[in-house]
């Protein structure tokens, strides 16, 4: 097994790190003895062919892996030094600190201004109305979405188009003010207008906030992530970190041959 | 192309000539079986329509009118209008019997009395109008000359005319045991009265098990690491196992089980709570435990598997995306339950809420069972009287050999299809309404 890290594990430099992390559902398990650090203000991108555990390991960051029935962790994932799964932490107080979007842009069916202000609300957020029309606004900003929508914050959040959708559903996680977001596929459903200004997007946010991204774009992975992971599934179909490095490492002189040969296109 | 080479254990695909004829063939088929679907359809229809055809005819139509005494003879071929009071009295003096005058002057003098009264009052009790005949809308439209023919003979003084059975008096009229004066007043304020409860127990009820059923019933609701725990788990769970598989097995149970399960229970068992006795007053001393309160709780076990089912089915279409932005957030099962699950379901669950209970309107043999009134002239006062409903009403006027009480049988019918139907109307208005707020 190779499971390489760069440089010593440390609380303070990881934003997330991972130790001998195994996930199963039910009797399978999808992913074995993962080790690997989220390097904090970094752009990750988790790499592999479909069905070697991308998704899983991004769902287990923060613990939207308890919603499907029969799936468990074993090992430790560190936050702040924090195991995420020793049983006196809460799922929601994580999901408040690491936020999520999603392959497919999931608006509410609500007004944009509702989809934003959704999640400050629902975690107990105080202020008065001059104060939340300023947090949506700041919101929609930071996902770059403030000037496409400004005049129009009463429509739905689904009169959107898909890129615009998905930069609500990013806004919407940046309500919430969160230190991680995890993106899976967040530009699979876009063309590539809206893919770049995605790129654009995660280059501002990785000065304030953590971003781990799957993608199966070879080329965003390259030009859009400082780090990169490599996954693929070993005999019994389960998800095994290959090689873990910074991107430019990973793209022009990767340490195994199975990584190279993956990023070639030769396989998978 | 050509298949001559290939072995025969391959199979072959028809070429040319015969691929043309197989094609027709197929066709041909599929024509066939699209006949005999429109014709599944048209048959429907025609039901459809000679169901409707029946009650409207009987509810409307033509009546033969006679007086037992004629009215030109006892007013003497005069305008009554133009008679005088003093004239009007000597009318009624001369045509009834003393006793009755005794009874009449007692209630009201009748110099008391005004020149329209005094006419209506010889109206009612020498004159006497009286229903001879009663013909269906058919007969009345097409049938003229043979019904005028046969009055000639049967009753010659009889004046036909047009009468709708369905009128304002008839909605506003309570039961009564001349088909010419009942109402169905008594039965519709029933039937809604029984609708309030049924709603009342139902709706809260299916939708709560619906939301645990789809929601939670996966759920470790004790520690699964003591084996008291693992032990309470399983049974819950197998609880919930056992009522969902056999949910649809409890919408199939015939309603009249329904109506004694709840005659044992809510009428006899529970009979303190029914009756109204528990809160000191009872409204209804002779109603025990046969009340809308006992009814209403019987009809909302009956309709609550099938809310049950369809709000489970409006719950499962809220898409799980949106459970998961919602999670995704920092939200609480029951914050997303509440503000993402419960809104979108909401308008699924309302219309096969409402389709559910629209059904229960009409049903009527639990409510039989349960004691429901068949002749009542008193309007129910509360969820603790005793009550009767437009089915019940329906078909106990059915039951009688007289004419007219089919024709406002057949009214009453009409009553009975236009609250079904605009109860069916709110559900699709009220799902249209919420859908558009959430797009919009
Ligand atoms: N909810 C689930 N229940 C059971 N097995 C699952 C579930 N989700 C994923 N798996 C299994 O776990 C393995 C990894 O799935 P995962 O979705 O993480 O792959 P992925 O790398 O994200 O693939 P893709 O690139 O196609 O999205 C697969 O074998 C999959 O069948
Ligand atoms: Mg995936």
């Amino acid at each position: 097994m190779t499971t390489t890290n760069p440089a010593t594990m440390s609380a303070e430099r990881f934003a997330l790190e991972t130790r001998n992390m195994h996930i199963y559902y039910s009797a399978f398990r999808a992913v074995k003895d993962v080790s690997f650090g989220v390097e904090r203000n970094k752009i990750t991108a988790l790499i592999g062919p479909s069905g070697c555990g991308k998704s899983t390991v991004l769902r287990s960051f923060n613990r939207m892996n308890d919603l499907v029935p029969g799936a468990r962790v074993e090992g430790d994932v560190l936050f702040r030094g924090q195991n995420l799964y020793a049983p006196d932490v809460d799922a929601v107080q994580v999901r408040r600190r690491i936020g999520m979007v999603f392959q497919k842009p999931n608006p509410f069916p609500k007004s944009i201004y509702d989809n934003i202000a959704f999640g400050p609300k629902i975690n107990g957020w105080k202020g008065n109305k001059g104060e939340m029309d300023e947090l949506v606004e700041r919101s929609l900003r930071g996902a770059s979405l403030w000037d496409d929508v400004k005049d129009k914050l009463q429509q739905s959040g689904l009169s959107l188009s898909g890129g615009q959708q998905q930069r609500l559903c990013i806004a919407r996680a940046l309500a919430v003010e969160p230190e991680i977001i995890l993106m899976d596929e967040p530009c699979s459903a876009l063309d590539p207008i809206s893919t770049l200004r995605i790129e654009e997007l995660m280059f501002e946010l990785r000065q304030h906030y953590t971003i781990v991204i799957v993608t199966h774009n070879m080329q965003q992975a390259a030009r859009a992530s400082d780090y990169t992971a490599f996954f693929l599934m070993d005999a019994d179909r389960a998800g095994q970190l290959v090689e873990y490095d910074h991107t430019e490492q990973i793209f022009q002189n990767p340490k195994d041959s199975r990584t190279e040969q993956y990023i070639s296109g030769r396989f998978g | 192309m050509s298949t001559d080479t290939a072995p025969r254990s391959r199979g072959r695909l028809p070429e040319g000539d015969e691929l043309h004829r197989n094609v027709v063939g197929r066709q041909r088929v599929g024509k066939i079986w699209q006949s005999v679907l429109l014709a599944c359809t048209i048959l429907g229809i025609i039901v459809l329509g000679l169901l409707l055809f029946n009650i409207i005819n009987d509810a409307f139509g033509g009546v033969a009118v006679q007086s037992v005494v004629p009215e030109e003879e006892i007013f003497t071929n005069r305008d009554p209008a133009s008679l005088s009071q003093a004239e009007l009295i000597a009318i009624l003096e001369e045509h009834l019997r003393s006793r009755i005058l005794r009874n009449l002057e007692r209630e009201q003098p009748l110099i008391e009395r005004s020149n329209a009264d005094l006419i209506e009052l010889i109206n009612a009790e020498i004159i006497k109008p009286e229903i001879v005949a009663v013909y269906p809308l058919n007969e009345y439209l097409f049938n003229r000359a043979a019904i005028t023919a046969s009055l000639a003979e049967e009753h010659p003084r009889a004046e036909l005319s047009f009468k709708s059975w369905l009128s304002s008096d008839f909605l506003t009229s309570p039961m009564s045991s001349r088909p010419e004066l009942a109402g169905v007043r008594t039965a519709v304020m029933g039937s809604l009265w029984l609708l309030l409860i049924t709603v009342l127990f139902a709706f809260p009820l299916g939708i709560g098990a619906a939301l645990y059923l789809e929601e939670y019933a996966t759920d470790k609701l004790f520690d699964e690491r003591s084996p008291v725990g693992r032990r309470l788990n399983a049974i819950l769970h197998r609880g919930s196992s056992i009522i969902q598989t056999n949910i649809y097995n409890l919408s199939g149970v015939p309603s009249i089980i329904y109506g004694m399960l709840g005659l044992a229970i809510f009428v006899r068992a529970l009979e303190s709570f029914t009756s109204g006795s528990f809160l000191g007053a009872t409204t209804d001393a002779t109603a025990n435990g046969r009340t809308i309160m006992a009814a209403g709780m019987t009809m909302a076990l009956l309709v609550l598997p099938v809310v049950i089912i369809s709000s489970q089915e409006a719950i499962r279409a809220v898409p799980n995306s949106l459970r998961q932005a919602s999670y995704g957030l920092g939200a609480t099962r029951w914050q997303t339950i509440w503000k993402v699950v419960l809104p979108n379901a909401l308008p699924g669950i309302l219309t096969g809420t409402i389709l559910a209970i629209s059904r229960a309107i009409g049903e009527t043999a639990p409510l039989i069972v349960v004691g429901a009134s068949t002749f009542i002239v008193t309007d129910p006062s509360g969820p603790f009287s005793k009550f009767t409903v437009l089915p019940i009403q329906i078909y106990n006027w059915t039951s009688r050999p007289q004419v007219e009480f089919r024709a406002i049988a057949a009214a009453a019918i009409i009553v009975l299809l236009i609250i079904l139907l605009s109860m069916n109307a709110l559900a699709i208005i009220l799902r249209n309404y919420l859908r558009s707020k959430r797009v919009s």
